[in-house]
């Protein structure tokens, strides 16, 4: 046992992710090399295709939309204490809010935002207030509770699919969105952005990280729900309700993940399909915690992951011998290094940039205390 | 390690040039900024028990941290037996002979004691073997030092007091010959605090050394034979315990006179202000601790309850805080009674005006991790005065944390500093603050000045009398003794769950306290 050592703010925050994405990309470029490919101009391709030209940023600016929602709706319940993992399935259930934009595509698509990002709210947050419910008042643990509602939340969704809300004569899809009541994308206000996805919903995503940033930080609910993240029996002492606390974090979290339906769902493919979600709630866990569940870090993490997604279609596409699959080798390298192994650099940077403290704080040679009987 | 003691009862005659066990002469560390330790030198005989004491933040804990291998020195020199070494990290301060018994205990809860006890120094991969040996080695520490515990318990069923016997065997079985106790009966109740002494007695006439680092001057003075007093980072002076007294050594220790007895007037107390009914109220696991009490509290008084740890005071304590659910009774604050609904009751209590400092302030009364302007408004976050609405004023917060900062003198003087940088006594300040600093009719407190150094005591029981003074209701729970009969105008006895006795402070004699506190009954007199 040492002392502890702490790094400067800098280093843990842009520099360790920074070493951290380099090795994952050291590594798939080692991959890439194993089946015979330049990994430099991979990843060259890979870069260009992300953030190289407007529409590949339009893409990127897409997938991270997405990925903020996800992101955020990790973060915020990991302030609480709490590990959702249910929003792959909560974000999935709020897709049920195409039906109310399907229902109002007479209307302006103003109308068609509001309303259904109102329902993909509420959808999220309730598919996320049972296992929060179940939490706070039958002590099943969250983490099981949320992976078992993705579950169920699949083979409900399966079923309203197929059986209640498909279009007639079609498999597993719904009505698409009139043409009148589309979300606009950038491009139609910013050409910059080619026939890239990115719509209206990347600006709902902006207000999110707002949202979350104020909410946590500037409220006295946020108040709450860090104390009882960081110290439930001091939650308990200072009259804090954890039940309550569980329940509004999570729907709120749920909430969040819902959005995913507004962007993906209403605003690109204007239509409900079968797992439409693709992976950006599980996306979200490796966002939340690379962008150490601050609103700023789930930003550029969220901006990161975008630019892989991206990047790596376009690198399947210009070099055919790297599959699809090997694309998600790489996508999974990162989060690996980023998530799973992100202290992996620590002892080394403690060695260059670590600050000694003492284990237990001695912070001054306590002075007398002569002016403490007169106080009060 | 095959260092079992045995061998290691040779080690003495090796270094026969030298009496001293260990010996440090100008020891340097520095924090960043803070110097830590300034030029220290310490001489410990063989065979005694040495007493270390300062103020927290002295420079205790990192000068054993340094003879233990935890930090190196920046400069100077450590002896151990009379030869100089370089102590590179625990496990070489070990074969020398150094063992360490932490006030926090590292041990696995799930493993039995026996287990525990060979941690780290299992000899062969069978652990069957490791095992038969250590059990017949347990026996014969337990048999030399009356360390009597049972084996095959696992360390979590048993109590502190055992826990703490299994960390002095684990040095021993370890071959320390020098044992060093970072605060050793802050968790332990009177009874169990005076078998560590038997203990350490037994240790001692066996030839091992003891270094105590402690606060607490009784101890200093019943148990060590010489003593060294430490104030900010320096070793002010080593005393041979027989020509000191307590008041001596609180005086080197804070570096002006101190007033170990606490000077109060007469109580005048008025009407009643928290009044408890037939209160039940039941432990995590469902064990009534609490088996129906009536107290109640007036305006202008302290009401003492002592009792031996366990008797179900934190129980009672938690439950009339609004933490704990109570199973059945009323509890009335200003004539009002309080609901128990919810999982908020803390805060409907704070709303009827009463106030909480929590035995364990650590752990319940501050979230570490926050900064210092946030604990400052635990508890009362909802309050109005910290913003109307759903939105937190945080400069309001801020000032007002700066304002307690400078009346409570709480170090450093930084609202934005993380709470886990304030040294213990200042975190105690923060929760003490926080609590006494507002318009409140009863005002509870638990163990107030446990883990709190002899300046601080002074400044917590002056606090409290002043709060009594003006016309606050006060109601403290500790199990110092000493401390009740200083601080209260009533004394009430718990014992397994009930009030057994009710006292006048000014007729308590240690000896009829004590026989009520094991709990010899006789009716509680009527109020």
């Amino acid at each position: 046992m040492s002392a502890a050592r702490t790094l400067p703010n800098w280093v843990t925050v842009f520099l360790m992710p920074a070493l951290n994405v380099t090795l994952a990309f050291v590594i798939g470029g080692l991959v890439v090399a194993a089946i015979g490919e330049n990994p430099l101009r991979a990843i060259q391709v890979l870069v260009y295709g992300a953030f190289g030209y407007g529409e590949g940023w339009g893409y990127t600016l897409h997938f991270a939309t997405n990925f903020v929602f996800t992101g955020l709706a990790v973060a915020l319940a990991y302030h609480a204490g709490l590990f959702n993992i249910g929003v792959e399935g909560q974000a999935y259930v709020a897709g049920l809010a195409i039906m109310v934009a399907l229902a109002l595509d007479n209307t302006h698509w103003v109308v068609v935002l509001v309303a259904s990002t109102a329902a993909a709210a509420v959808l999220g947050a309730f598919w996320a207030a049972i296992p929060a419910y179940l939490q706070a008042k039958r002590g099943s643990h969250i983490v099981i509770t949320t992976i078992m509602f993705n579950f169920i939340a699949n083979a409900l969704m399966s079923y309203m699919l197929s059986q209640v809300i498909s279009r007639p004569g079609a498999n597993a899809e719904t009505e698409t969105i009139a043409a009148g009541a589309r979300l606009p994308l950038l491009s139609q206000y910013l050409p910059f952005f080619g026939h890239s996805p990115v719509n209206i919903a990347v600006i709902l995503a902006i207000f999110a990280l707002i949202f979350v940033y104020v909410l946590v930080w500037h409220t006295k609910f946020g108040f709450k729900l860090r104390t009882l993240g960081q110290n439930p029996a001091a939650a308990r002492y200072a009259g804090i309700s954890a039940v309550s606390i569980i329940i509004i974090t999570m729907a709120i979290s749920g909430a969040l993940a819902g959005l995913v339906a507004v962007n993906e769902a209403v605003g690109v493919q204007k239509r409900l399909v079968v797992a439409y979600v693709g992976g950006a709630g599980f996306v979200g866990i490796a966002v939340a915690f690379m962008g150490r569940a601050h609103p700023i870090g789930v930003l550029l993490a969220a901006i990161l992951f975008g630019g892989l997604y991206q990047g790596g279609q376009e690198l399947a596409f210009e070099m055919p011998s790297v599959s699809s699959d090997l694309i998600v080798v790489i996508q999974a390298l990162v989060i690996l290094f980023t998530g799973a192994m992100s202290e992996i650099f620590r002892p080394f940077l403690v060695r260059i940039f670590g600050r000694q403290e003492p284990d237990e704080p001695e912070p001054e040679p306590e002075p007398d205390t002569t002016g403490a009987g007169s106080a009060l | 390690m095959n260092a079992s003691s045995q061998n290691s009862n040779q080690r003495p005659a090796r270094a026969a040039d030298s009496d001293l066990a260990i010996e440090l002469r100008g020891i340097n560390k520095s924090f960043g900024p803070v110097h830590a330790n300034k030029d220290i030198d310490l001489k410990v005989k063989r065979g005694t028990v040495h007493g270390i004491v300062g103020e927290n933040g002295a420079g205790k804990s990192t000068l054993m941290s340094i003879l233990y291998g935890f930090y190196t020195a920046d400069s100077g020199e450590i002896f151990v037996n009379g030869e100089k070494v370089t102590i590179t990290d625990s496990r070489h301060a070990l074969g020398l002979g150094i063992g360490m018994v932490h006030q926090h205990f590292m041990l696995v809860e799930n493993f039995t004691i026996l287990e525990n006890v060979i941690l780290g120094a299992e000899d062969s991969a069978l652990l069957n073997r490791s095992l038969s040996h250590a059990r017949g080695e347990l026996q014969r520490l337990a048999d030399d030092y009356s360390l009597t515990v049972d084996p095959d318990a696992l360390v979590k069923d048993v109590s502190v007091g055992q826990q703490q016997r299994v960390e002095i065997l684990k040095a021993l079985y370890r071959g320390a010959e020098v044992l060093v106790l970072d605060e050793p009966t802050g968790v332990l109740t009177p009874s169990e605090a005076d078998h560590l002494f038997r203990i350490l007695e037994q240790l001692r006439a066996q030839g091992k050394t003891i270094i105590l680092i402690t606060h607490k001057l009784r101890e200093i003075m019943a148990i060590t034979d010489e003593v060294s007093v430490m104030r900010r980072g320096e070793m002010v002076k080593t005393l041979e315990t027989k020509n000191t007294s307590p008041d001596e050594l609180a005086e080197l220790m804070v570096g002006r006179h101190v007033l170990l007895r606490v000077d109060k007037g007469k109580a005048n107390p008025t009407s009643t202000r928290l009044e408890v009914r037939n209160l039940v109220v039941k432990d995590d696991i469902g064990v009534i601790r609490v088996k129906g009490i009536n107290l109640n509290v007036r305006a202008g008084e302290i009401v003492g309850i002592a009792g031996v740890a366990g008797n179900g005071q934190s129980e009672l304590l938690e439950a009339i805080a609004g933490m704990r659910k109570p199973v059945s009774g009323d509890i009335m604050v200003s004539g009002n009674t309080v609901s128990f609904h919810g999982d908020d009751g803390a805060a409907r209590l704070r709303r009827a005006g009463l106030a909480h400092v929590p035995e364990d302030r650590h752990r319940l009364g501050l979230v570490t991790n926050f900064e210092e302007w946030e604990n400052s408004i635990l508890g009362y976050q909802d309050d109005d005065r910290y913003g109307s609405g759903p939105m937190l004023d945080i400069a309001a917060a801020r000032a007002e944390a700066m304002e307690r900062i400078e009346r409570f003198d709480i170090r450093p003087k930084n609202p934005r500093l993380r709470t886990a940088n304030f040294s213990g006594g200042n975190q105690q300040k923060i929760v003490l603050a926080r609590e006494m600093d507002r318009d409140l009719d009863v005002l509870i407190v638990g163990q107030p000045t446990r883990g709190v150094d002899i300046g601080a005591i002074e400044f917590i029981h002056n606090q409290i009398i002043a709060m009594r003074d003006a016309g606050k209701a006060i109601l403290l729970v500790s199990v110092e003794l000493d401390e009740i009969r200083s601080l209260a105008d009533r004394i009430l006895v718990m014992f397994d769950g009930e009030l057994i006795a009710e006292v006048d402070a000014a007729d308590a004699d240690e000896r009829t306290l004590g026989l009520y506190m094991a709990g010899v009954k006789e009716p509680v007199t009527a109020q």
